[in-house]
């Protein structure tokens, strides 16, 4: 586990400088209305998403990795 | 205690992993679901309540109620035990705090059968940057098992399991989002299933073989790496497609593909899909073992055989609440139902349910019914 921490460390200093820094976003904000429309959601219904992950992982030897992880379209 | 028991971490992270919006809290909403999963001698059912709410500006809480209603005369049931009837309850509670683009998750998830627990606590952290093109999320969950035998009351083994994720989410043009996720999951204790047999040669019996008991491996470490990305079309519908690699120190190495498109017609949405799941078996698997004790671990658990699965799915559902006219205080309300046909090639898992001379029987083929049927309000 000694290299995912190193991931980690890494990642949290990429997230900390992100935030300082005057980053121009190639999309802007007003051009996600696509990505804003609900048929675009990673996750349409995390009910349905998460039973049928259930499903498959009782059944098959694989477990994690599917499904979304999170994010949006940062149109808030 | 059925095999539905490992999933529990994983589920829990998914749970709020899922919600775990960096910058945006997730919406209210409340979904009412009856499930059932039927095919290869089992069926199970049963509803799942998940329920969302705002609190104030900054937080939002999540609950799911979950039952399983088990009723198994599986191969493995048919041929080594009796059918049996069991049920499954899961509660979940988890908070998400919001604090610039930062979204801190917790979360506590609980499942009792009459011969097993799981509790598992999670934490995930989210953060928004790059001007809001990129997510990027963090999560640990730990998981603490007991497995107990319906059979014998003394018996009782712990489980540790400790799950890491980190998943990237990432605005690649107007049209294309794209979300990158690594999971890893180490486990440590009694792993394998108290009533589960392994099956070996004996020539002493007439049928030639006779049954000991599985004996895994108490560690087990997992990695998967999923890329998933959704693709707005020049028309108003969606199409998606997801890959995943999946390796552990049993030696399975699975390979997961997923493709669905989605159309909305409407009040109503249309949603196909297919996923593709291969993998090769455990190292200690082994359909038939030479003798009795031949290896130091042994398991005919046929989820841990070489397999290939398909899954076919068709869902649709019905806005009957639409914005921005709403009802009430509801702001849409939506009637879902959702159909997928899973297949499964077990291939070196034998049925030998049939009663075919040693060496001669068929492998076993899963053929199941997955059907879901919720209501979604949102407020």
């Amino acid at each position: 586990m000694k290299s995912f921490g190193k991931i980690l460390l890494v990642l949290a200093v990429a997230a900390g400088a992100a935030g300082c820094s005057n980053f121009e976003p190639w999309v802007k904000p007003y051009e996600r209305d696509r990505l804003a429309d609900p048929i675009m959601a990673l996750d349409m219904d995390p009910v349905s998403s998460s039973y049928i992950m259930h499903v498959y992982e009782a059944r098959e030897g694989a477990r994690g990795g599917e499904g979304a992880a999170g994010g949006g379209c940062g149109c808030n | 205690m059925n095999r539905l028991r490992h999933t529990v971490v994983a589920l829990a992270g998914l749970l709020f992993a899922n919600s775990a919006l960096a910058g945006v809290l997730p919406e209210d909403r409340s979904d009412v679901m009856y499930h059932l999963y039927e095919g290869g001698g089992v069926r199970i059912d049963g509803p799942s309540i998940l329920m969302r709410k705002q609190v104030g500006n900054s937080m939002s809480f999540v609950t799911n109620y979950y039952i399983d209603t088990i009723s198994s005369a599986s191969i493995d049931v048919i041929t080594t035990a009796s059918p049996y009837d069991e049920e499954r309850t899961q509660w979940s509670l988890g908070m998400d705090y919001l604090r610039g683009n930062t979204t801190m998750s917790v979360g506590y998830t609980t499942s009792t059968e009459s011969d097993f627990d799981a509790k598992t606590y999670s934490l995930a952290v989210s953060q928004d940057m790059f001007g809001d093109l990129t997510t990027l999320t963090l999560s640990y969950a730990l998981g603490d098992d007991t497995v107990g035998r319906s059979d014998d009351p003394l018996f009782e083994r712990e489980a540790d399991r400790q799950q890491y994720g980190v998943g990237i989410t990432q605005i690649l043009t107007r049209n294309l989002i794209a979300t990158l996720n690594y999971q890893a999951v180490t486990d440590e204790g009694f792993l394998n299933n108290p009533y589960r047999t392994v099956r070996y040669a004996d020539a002493a019996v007439p049928r030639g073989f006779s049954y000991e008991p599985e004996l895994y491996p108490n560690t087990r470490t997992s990695n998967a790496l999923g890329l998933r990305m959704k693709y707005f079309l020049p028309y108003r519908a969606a199409v998606e497609a997801e890959y995943r690699y999946f390796t552990d120190t049993w030696d399975i190495e699975g390979h997961t593909a997923k493709l669905g498109y989605v159309h909305p017609m409407g009040p109503f949405t249309f949603h196909l899909k297919y996923r593709y799941h291969d993998q090769t078996g455990a190292h200690f698997f082994s359909d038939l073992f030479p003798r009795a004790q031949a290896t130091n671990f042994r398991g005919r658990d046929k989820e841990l055989s070489p397999l290939t699965s398909h899954t076919l799915g068709i869902s649709g559902s019905w806005e009957f609440i639409e914005q921005p006219e709403g009802w009430k205080f509801f702001k849409r309300g939506s009637l879902n139902v959702s159909y997928d046909f899973l297949s499964v090639d077990y291939h070196e898992f034998s049925d030998i349910s049939a009663g075919q001379p040693l060496g001669e029987e068929p492998l076993y083929k899963l053929e199941a019914d997955v059907i879901q049927i919720f209501f979604s309000f949102w407020y």
